[in-house]
Parts: C-alpha cells; structure tokens; sequence
C-alpha cells in the first residue's frame, strides 16, 4: 500500500488547481489519478474559447487553459497517473484504483481531494414520451463526438434545455454545417450564461424558445422529428393547441448536470439535498475528516476560472490538515438557503472563521433589482445589490470574519434575496 | 433438411432451444431482429410470478406455477441473477379482504405453496416505507425477481455451446408444408425441416395463421414503466402488487435484480405490434397509481421510462402444443405474463414434446452449464486483481454509473450469439443503463463495437436497422485520424 499525502481524485481543472496549490504550499507527496488517458477532464473537448478572463486576463480555449495548469504541474514534476479509475473510497481514507499499468492498488492517503466533476441528466430522467431511438443525445456527448472524434451526429438539430453546453454546440453544430432549428427550454429564464445566449444563439438566428418543451419523439429507429410545445409558465404543464412539429434527425440535452458523487458516498460523506454534492465547511472539508471537495463535484459552477479558484484552496487547505494546521473540531453555524437562494455553499462556517471566504449559490428565479443578503442569526450584516439575478448565473459573496462578531450569540447564518417593491 | 427449427429468440425459443439442444437433434433458431432477447423479453416486469393470479386450469396457472418450482435450479445453471424476495398483494382499504382470501384460495387450487394474508402489523414490519393507506395484504413467499434478458441471453448461449444454430435478421416470410417436414423463407435464407416450433411472441398468430385453420389473434397490450435510480433500491423489499379494484389493475412497485426500482405497467391495447413508445397519459397513470404504494416517489431520479408489449391472446391463454391441422408444427403462442416465469416448463414441456415425435436420444456430452460474463462490479478486490493480471481490460471502466469494465464489453461481443449493437452490450452488460444512461460510455461502445465487428463507427447502431448513430465525418477520413 501506498502513502501520499494529498490524494487528488480526477485530473480535470479542479484537480489541477488542488495539485498545483497544495505544491506550492509545499507538499511533496501528491497523486493525482485520472481515469481518462489524459489530464485536462471535460476542457479537452471544450474548444471554444472564453475560458480564463478572471484567471489569466485573457480569452483561453478549454484545452489551452488546461495546458497552463498541465504544464505547473509537469514543471513542479507532480506525480500522475492517467488511466487509472478510482474504485473505492473508505472513510479511514483508503483508496482503491485500478489501472491497465499497475493493476489493482490500495493507497493509504493523510487527506483526499474529492474532484471528479459531472454528468449530464439524460433523456430518461425527463420522461419526455415518444420513441426511445437513434439521434438523441447529451449535448457533452455530441461534443466529444464533434470535437474529438471528428464525426457529427447529424445536420437538422432540435436542442433541449438551454444550459452553457447546449447552447455552445448550438453553435458548434451551426459552424459544422447542421441548422439548428430552436432551442427549448421549460422555464421562463435561460439556464445558461447570458454572453453564451447573445454568441451562441442570437449571433446566428436560432430561437430560443422559453417556456416550451418537447412532448413527443418521433422516428422508430432513428430520430425524425420532435413536436414542441409551449408549456404553463406557472405549472409548466404543456398547453394543448400549441404544438408544432420539427423536423430533426439529431436532439441535443442540455438539461442539467449531476455532480459524480459515487466514490464521495461510498467515503460516507454527507451529501447536501440542495446541491447533490458534499457539504463543506469554509476550507472545503467534508463531513469526513481529511476528505476535501471542490469543483463540480461540489456544485455546478458557470465559469472554469471559479472551479480553479475553489480547487486551490482545497488544495492549500488539504495539505495544512495534512500537517496538523487546519483547526479541528470547531463549532460551526449552518448556513440556511433563504428567499430566493439555492445551494448555498459552503453549508457550515466556523465559529472562529479567520479570514473572509466566499459564499456561492445559485439564484431561484429571475429577480431585477434585487438584493442579497446575509444574516447571522436575525442581524442582517451585509447587503450587495443587483441588478439582475437568474439561475444561470451563480452569485459570489463575500463573508468577512467580523460579521460573526456582529452577532456572537447566532445559532445559523442566511443568505437570501430582497426583492425592492 | 434440419431436425427442429424454432421462430423468435425470445425468453420461450430460447428456453426450448436449450432444452431441445439435449437431443441429438440438428436445430436452427430464427429471430427476426438484430438481436435475441428483443421484444417482450426485453421489456417486462421481470417477476417470478407465484401463480395466484391466474384462473385455475388454465395452462397458465400450470405452467406458472411449474415454472416458479423450476426457476431456482435453471438460474443456478446458466448464472442468471435472480431472488426469492416475495411478492405482496396490497390492499388498501378493509373492503379488499374477501378480494385477497379469494385470491389466496385461488393461488391454493393452482397450487401455490405458501400464502398467506397479512395485516397492517406485519406488513409494516416487512415494508416501513409503504403508503399510509395500505391495510393488509397477501403474502406470496415463492414470489420473487429475475433478470429477463440475462434468463434469455444465458439460455441462448447454453443452446448455442450445445449445438444450436442462430440466426438473426432472418425474419420468417413464409411456412409451407412439405414433404417430410416444413418449408420456412425467411430473410436469411430457406430452411428446411422436419419439425417448427412457433414462440414468435407478438407474431406468433400471423406464424400459426401461416399454417394452421386453427387461428388465433394477438392483440399487443402495451404496459408503460418508469426506472428508479439505485440509490433507492432498498425502498422495499418485496415486489408490490397493488389488489385489482374497479378503479384498475394497479400498479407494480418492486426491486430489479440490479437494483434499481422498477414502477409499472400500464395496459392498454394498441393495434401496432412495433408501436413501444411511451406517452404522456400513460406514464403519468404510472406515477398516479404508484403513488399508493409508494408515495413520495422521488422523480428527480428516474433513469429512465420504457414500454413494453405483452402478446395478449384473444383466447387469453397460452397456446401451447401441436397444432391440431398441422403436424409437427408446434405453438407456444399468445405468451404473455407469466410468460418469464412459465418460461422454463414451457421449454421442457415443448421440447419433450418435439423430442418425442422426432424420437430423438438424448445427447450424453450435454452441457447445462453457462457461465455468465464475469461482472467486475460483483467481484472482491483478490478477484479484480486476479481478472486485470489474465486480462488488463478489465482495468478499464467504460461505464462509470454500473462500473463495466471494456473486458466485458469485449466479452460481450464474442460469446455465443453475442453483441452487435448498444443496445446488444447494454443488454449482456449493463453499460449504459445506469443513472447517466451511456452520455459518457456510448464513444467508447461505439468505438469497441466498431473494432471488434471490423465496421466503420458510422455503421455501428442502437438496435439494428436505421437506428445509426453518427450522420459523418467532419473531415477526409484520413484526416480525421488527427483530428
């Protein structure tokens, strides 16, 4: 069996980040394990660019901002091993992987990283009704098709849901030669990123059809048509009358994305209803002691700069536990998803917090000209105002060790949306 | 001129295929699409029935409940997953009591051993998580769950490793009598043989109606059905019958083999024997009915929805014999539920029968054997290591959700009458049928299927047919290869 110290699960940007942080921290006995064949995660496919505006000042694509942080990680001589596919994760931090090179192995790790990202919400878990054929995928999948493999699924396209990967292949899909025909969303709102609605959508006249959704598949083999319709913005039930039919061969989901938390169950870590991911306490650290999470596998986020953010501090944090520096045991306030807020993260701040930290959450509706808010215990001790908030766009707040202080008898902090009357 | 030939790889050919591949016998089996194991045996409940259920003398009250007796040792021999977890038969108010005595005695006279009726105490000790409403119930301990399509892919490849011949794609056109025997077209080719054996499932009439005055129909019942993610396979136990009321039928709530929850089916008859779509009113009469037994069903994690067609009989029973005008042409027609469970006694009571007008012997190298493909997730950590030593593809998880490995993906395509498409491996495997539903794992299917049957991946389908899943290349080919 193996020792390490920091033991990274999954070598895309949010195992990177940890990586390199918990180096410069200096730690000297780190694995990442990466059970593709190469480091980079979701961004080898992502070639599009946008990527890095808040790290690096400048417009990346996915595999280029992946290549600075592969290349830290090369340059400060890392360990990895790609290839290799985390079996099990026990709570006294035992991990189990198994690899073409090396087998099957255990490792022995003083502190783990929790960053396998995501996965998309297939056709199945909607219940859409029609034919279950050929010519229906997860949006991701057709990018790696697409961008990978060089092969396109097809060249009349529907899209489903509006989240940033549907609305990114809207547009690759476009500039491959297919039409792209309309992009369906349930909701009234957008899932995505504002910036990918106006570049991806609007510069090239594809609809974005909001509160419609797909009510039938068409084609026994494969697919030949999908009828839309538009749905209740309150019940989201379809309206009857309002169908139309597309003529399509490919339908594209965008429908949501699922943090992989099998290996974090299987540690025995909690796991938060609100955001399907670990709960953390401001350092990142789970419910099990000396297993960290950051990146999607912690909650979805909008920008890669921010899983990077997120992941170096998990990083930072994981190596001070490793050396006996991260405060154990402490008390802590749970933090509530008021009005308006959901997935709050992190779920549990120290009593004894000693540097500001940052809260993430992700909007419930669309709310113009608002305010976020947060309270410890019934005092509200900040206030940021907004112009617009949607669930598209996660919020960032920060939370500055004083405001406990504020109210050193509170028992929860809030964070919750005011709307102005 | 060959000895037997049996039309439809479903859970019944199969079945008498193995049991027939006892005989020095030369036998042929036809299947219609591009892979056995396709049509209602594909999409069912996949329930031992006890045999309660149907009315006494009829066969299928015999066969289900010979089948049931059967299905231990013939799991054990071919390695199919399957449990003995109990069905129960709910009733939800106290006006349903005289319904489930009625039953019971019912199930008595068909010979069912062990029933029992429950009241609230002992129900809720078995179930906790059942609906509020439910009062008590029959308890059918012989009841119990069986993976369908690995009960049929076992059967075919222990029929294929003792002699038998399949084809697929090889759709019957027509049957004619001849000399000595039968003349069959199909799409593959033109056999010839001494004995038919009609199990063509949803076909089965137009195959008999072929050759025999003696007609039947069948009416295709579609059932709807919703898959529940693993995460709450534990919710219950038992497979949940709800008590027929004037309202309906009810709705199934029970564990799979795998684990997942399986809540279903609807019935409604349709006229298109293809037409396994799923619609809007159907399953959300699931969800209404279900809802009883299970009441805060958690649908932010289905899997996935389904249908599935049942070949209703209009004699609303199984045929099962020799046609009376038409010699040496048997039927197992209009099996519908408990078709799986009968399955077994519906193969040995056909093969013997068969075996005896061709006064066949019986074959001393028979092997009743089959070991099914090793499952990596199932496996210690000795043995996974063991497996990656002989076999490093077993190192390589494709699918995350259900952790198969590209060593079983592989294994899948070259076994007896093996893989030959997605659906093929997810069948044989279970790649893909996790929470993800193969988003991340259908590249690489694609790609192995695409090397392993020498085709290009633009070739490679879902099901057979048109159901393709890539349109082209971006590029010239061999550009691609950089791309």
């Amino acid at each position: 069996m193996r020792n390490i110290d920091v033991l990274i699960i999954g070598g895309g940007p949010a195992g990177l980040a940890a990586a390199i942080s918990a180096y410069e921290a200096g730690c000297r006995n780190i694995l990442i394990l990466e059970r593709e064949e190469n480091l980079g995660g979701i961004l080898k496919q992502c070639i599009h660019n946008g990527f890095g505006l808040h790290t690096f000042k400048e417009e990346l694509t996915g595999p280029e901002y992946a290549q600075r942080y592969i290349d830290k990680v090369l340059e400060y001589g890392i360990p990895t091993q790609c290839d290799t596919m985390v079996i099990d994760v026990t709570p006294d931090k035992i991990v189990t992987a198994v690899s073409r090179g090396a087998g099957l192995e255990h490792f022995q790790a003083k502190s783990i990283i929790l960053a396998m990202g995501c996965r998309e919400r297939p056709r199945g878990s909607l219940g859409t009704p029609g034919w279950r054929c050929a010519g229906i995928y997860t949006a991701g999948t057709a990018q790696k098709f697409v961008n990978l493999k060089g092969i396109m699924p097809g060249k009349r396209v529907v899209i489903l849901g509006s989240g940033d990967i549907g609305l990114i292949m809207a547009r690759r899909m476009t500039f491959m030669g297919a039409k792209v025909l309309a992009c369906v969303e349930l909701m009234s709102f957008s899932a995505g990123l504002k910036r990918n609605i106006v570049q991806c959508l609007d510069d090239y006249d594809i609809p974005l059809l909001l509160n419609h959704t797909v009510v039938d598949i068409a084609g026994r083999e494969h697919l030949e048509g999908v009828t839309v319709a538009e749905v209740d913005s309150k019940t989201l039930k379809p309206i009857p009358g309002t169908e139309q039919y597309y003529e399509c061969d490919t339908l594209l989901l965008s429908v949501g994305l699922i943090p992989e938390n099998e290996l974090t169950t299987m540690a025995g870590v909690k796991i938060s209803p609100a955001t399907n991911g670990a709960e953390v306490d401001e350092s990142l650290q789970t419910s099990v002691e000396g297993i960290f999470s950051c990146g999607n596998v912690l909650h979805v986020h909008d920008l890669v700069d921010f899983v990077s953010e997120e992941s170096a501090k998990a990083g930072e944090n994981a190596y001070k536990y490793v050396q006996g520096k991260l405060p154990e045991n402490e008390e802590t306030l749970e933090v509530i998803n008021g009005f308006g807020v959901s997935g709050a993260v992190p779920q549990h701040i120290s009593k004894k917090l000693g540097e500001p930290i940052t809260i993430m959450f992700r909007p419930r509706g669309v709310y113009k000209d608002a305010r976020v808010c947060i309270d410890v215990g019934d005092a509200q001790v900040a206030a940021k105002k907004s112009r617009i908030l949607t669930p598209g766009e996660m919020v960032t707040l920060k939370f500055d060790p004083e405001y406990l202080q504020k109210n050193t008898n509170a028992d929860k902090i809030t964070v919750r949306v005011e709307v102005q009357q | 001129m060959i000895d037997v030939l049996i039309i439809g790889g479903g859970v019944v050919g199969c079945g008498v295929a193995r049991e027939l591949s006892r005989y020095n016998l030369n036998i042929a089996l036809l299947e219609k699409t591009d892979d056995i194991s396709n049509g209602q045996s594909k999409a069912n409940t996949a329930i031992i029935h006890g045999g309660y259920d149907a009315h006494p003398g009829t066969l299928k009250a015999k066969f289900n409940v010979l089948g049931n007796q059967m299905m231990d040792e013939v799991c054990e021999e071919l390695d199919v997953p399957h449990k003995r977890n109990t069905s129960l038969v709910v009733s939800f108010d106290a006006e349903g009591h005289d319904k489930l005595v009625e039953l019971k005695k019912q199930g008595e006279v068909n010979g069912v051993p062990k029933l029992s009726i429950i009241g609230q105490d002992e129900l809720r000790k078995r179930e906790p998580n059942i609906g509020s409403t439910a009062y008590e119930a029959l308890l059918v301990e012989t009841g119990g769950i069986v993976c369908p399509y690995e009960l049929t892919q076992a059967f075919a490849e222990n029929a294929a490793m003792n002699g038998v011949n399949f084809y697929r794609e090889a759709e019957v056109i027509a049957v004619e009598k001849q000399e000595g025997g039968w003349k069959v077209t199909s799409t593959a080719g033109t056999f010839t043989a001494k004995a038919v054996v009609n199990c063509a499932g949803l076909y089965s009439d137009e195959i008999n109606n072929m050759v025999s005055e003696d007609k039947f129909t069948i009416v295709p019942r579609r059932g709807e059905y919703y898959i529940v993610d693993k995460k709450f396979g534990d919710t219950f136990h038992a497979s949940i019958f709800q008590l027929p009321t004037k309202m309906g039928k009810g709705i199934l709530v029970t564990p799979t083999v795998d684990r997942t929850v399986l809540i279903g089916p609807t019935a409604e008859d349709i006229d298109d024997k293809m037409d396994t779509q799923t619609t809007a009113e159907g399953l959300a009469k699931v969800l209404k009915y279900a809802s009883l037994t299970w009441e805060h069903i958690p649908m932010r994690n289905f899997i996935t929805t389904f249908s599935g067609l049942r070949a209703h009989c209009n004699r609303d029973d199984f045929i099962l014999g020799e046609a009376p005008d038409a010699p040496m042409f048997f039927n197992a027609g209009g099996v519908e539920s408990p078709g799986l469970t009968s399955s077994p006694a519906i193969a040995k009571y056909l093969a013997e029968m068969v075996a005896d007008k061709l006064n066949a012997t019986k074959k001393e190298d028979f092997n009743p054997i089959r070991k099914g493909i090793p499952k990596f997730r199932e496996m210690t950590d000795e043995q996974r290591a063991k497996a990656i030593s002989i076999n490093p593809d077993y190192a390589k998880i494709v699918c995350r959700c259900e952790t198969v490995t590209e060593a079983e993906i592989r294994e899948a395509i070259h076994r007896p009458v093996g893989a030959r498409t997605v659906d093929g491996i997810k069948r044989r495997t279970r790649a893909g049928m996790g929470r993800c539903q193969a988003g991340f794992c259908t590249p690489k299917t694609l790609e192995i299927l695409s090397e392993e049957l020498h085709i290009s991946p633009l070739e490679v389908t879902k099901f057979g047919g048109n159901s393709k899943y890539l349109e082209g290349y971006l590029f010239e080919k061999g550009d691609s290869e950089n791309a």
